[in-house]
């Protein structure tokens, strides 16, 4: 009895810890397009009094480099379309295109370009790099947890926060918090 | 000197003359400011007109009923003698609708940002989250809010344009006291 569930706990840490540890450098390495029908881009914002707004990107697209011999050297170029932001509820919608928070008329790209990626862990890594919206470049970090390596195809889940703030979209502080929750899962593609 | 702050059978008190002009300015400059905040182009600006808008509106609510329970408690100044009897009739009519409207407003404002989708916060002066009405949210009830709000700020709007011109009448024409009591305490009450 013992001995099976040994066995089977011993099963289970093979699966478990070779999934990434199989993710060898040299196995991720190489270029990605990301591919956004298997991808999201989703945000939340506290409010004043529990809940909060909740959206997502339609619309983006982005590259992910996997340095062969460095992950360090890894690079990250992601381009969102504020244009497709969507909340469920068009009013919102319309809110957020306006100049009061993205002016997707005369800003149509938010860029995000990697600087510098570490490795944290077995299968994360803080990403950091220029957020560009609106005009405005400041430094953000984000952590990147591999989800699967398969025939292919990579998968992120990335999190991080924002302040919208400093990107002259603090319409609505301290009703709706300065801090943006990022929440993505980034499915590449190799190219 | 307390005795000035309540009123008597004769003049208003500076309590009820602080609280009707207090709320003669919130009530008249929230309806301009109701007026411009649907009609400016910035949304951002309007956004945050809202807001400030929904701020003084609960301060109107909580200074009304501050001012109706004051009103209860205290002696109500008669009308000078000289003031005709059809007058004397419909005076209290228009005060007393004068008190709802102050009442409806506020509260039929609370109820469209409690029905509304948007599930905006209300957050009086950035100080404290104030609670939703219980009522259900849904378009359909936002848009009756929305219209019970627009029709009760004109209708409203209008017998004080009414209250207006009787003070002005009552100060200029008739020459009386009527405006002039609610102005100080210590004004000559018994005149006429």
């Amino acid at each position: 009895m013992y001995a099976r569930i040994l066995g089977f706990a011993a099963i289970a840490v093979c699966l478990a810890i070779p999934v990434f540890a199989a993710v060898a450098l040299s196995d991720a390495a190489g270029s990605y397009t990301i591919s956004p029908a298997a991808s999201s881009i989703r945000f939340s914002i506290g409010k004043a009094g529990g809940g909060g707004l909740d959206g997502a990107f339609a619309r983006f697209k982005g590259s992910i480099r996997i340095d062969n011999s460095d992950v360090g050297r890894s690079r990250v170029n992601i381009t969102i379309f504020p244009e497709s932001v969507g909340t469920g509820q068009s009013r919102v919608d319309a809110f957020l295109r306006s100049d009061a928070v993205f002016d997707a008329a005369n800003n149509p790209e938010i860029q995000f370009r990697s600087t510098s990626v570490k490795r944290i862990g077995d299968t994360t890594a803080l990403i950091t790099g220029r957020l560009t919206a609106r005009g405005k470049t400041f430094p953000e970090k984000f952590t990147a947890e591999l989800g699967g390596l398969k025939s292919g195809r990579i998968r992120f889940h990335v999190t991080g926060k924002v302040l919208r703030s400093r990107y002259g979209m603090d319409v609505g502080t301290p009703i709706y918090s300065n801090v943006v929750n990022f929440d993505m899962t980034l499915t590449g593609k190799r190219s | 000197m307390p005795a000035l702050i309540t009123n008597d059978t004769t003049r208003y008190g500076w309590a009820a003359i602080v609280l009707h002009w207090l709320i003669a300015a919130i009530f008249i400059g929230q309806f301009v400011l109701g007026f411009v905040m649907m009609r400016v182009s910035s949304q951002r600006t309007a956004f945050e007109l809202i807001q400030l808008h929904k701020s003084l509106g609960f301060l109107l609510l909580g200074l009304v009923i501050l001012r109706i329970a004051w009103r209860l408690g205290n002696a109500v100044p008669a009308l000078p003698r000289s003031v005709a009897s059809l007058e004397r009739r419909i005076a209290p009519l228009v005060h007393f609708a004068l008190y709802v409207f102050q009442l409806a407003l506020p509260l039929s404002g609370w109820a469209l940002v409690s029905v509304s989708m948007l599930e905006i916060p209300s957050v009086p002066f950035n100080l404290f989250v104030m609670p939703d009405l219980p009522l259900a949210e849904s378009d359909t009830a936002e848009s009756f809010w929305i219209s019970a709000h627009w029709y009760l700020a004109y209708a409203g709007i209008g017998l004080v344009a009414l209250h207006i011109a009787a003070a002005l009448r009552h100060h200029f024409w008739l020459k009386d006291v009527v405006l002039t009591r609610m102005i100080t305490p210590s004004s000559n009450h018994e005149a006429e």
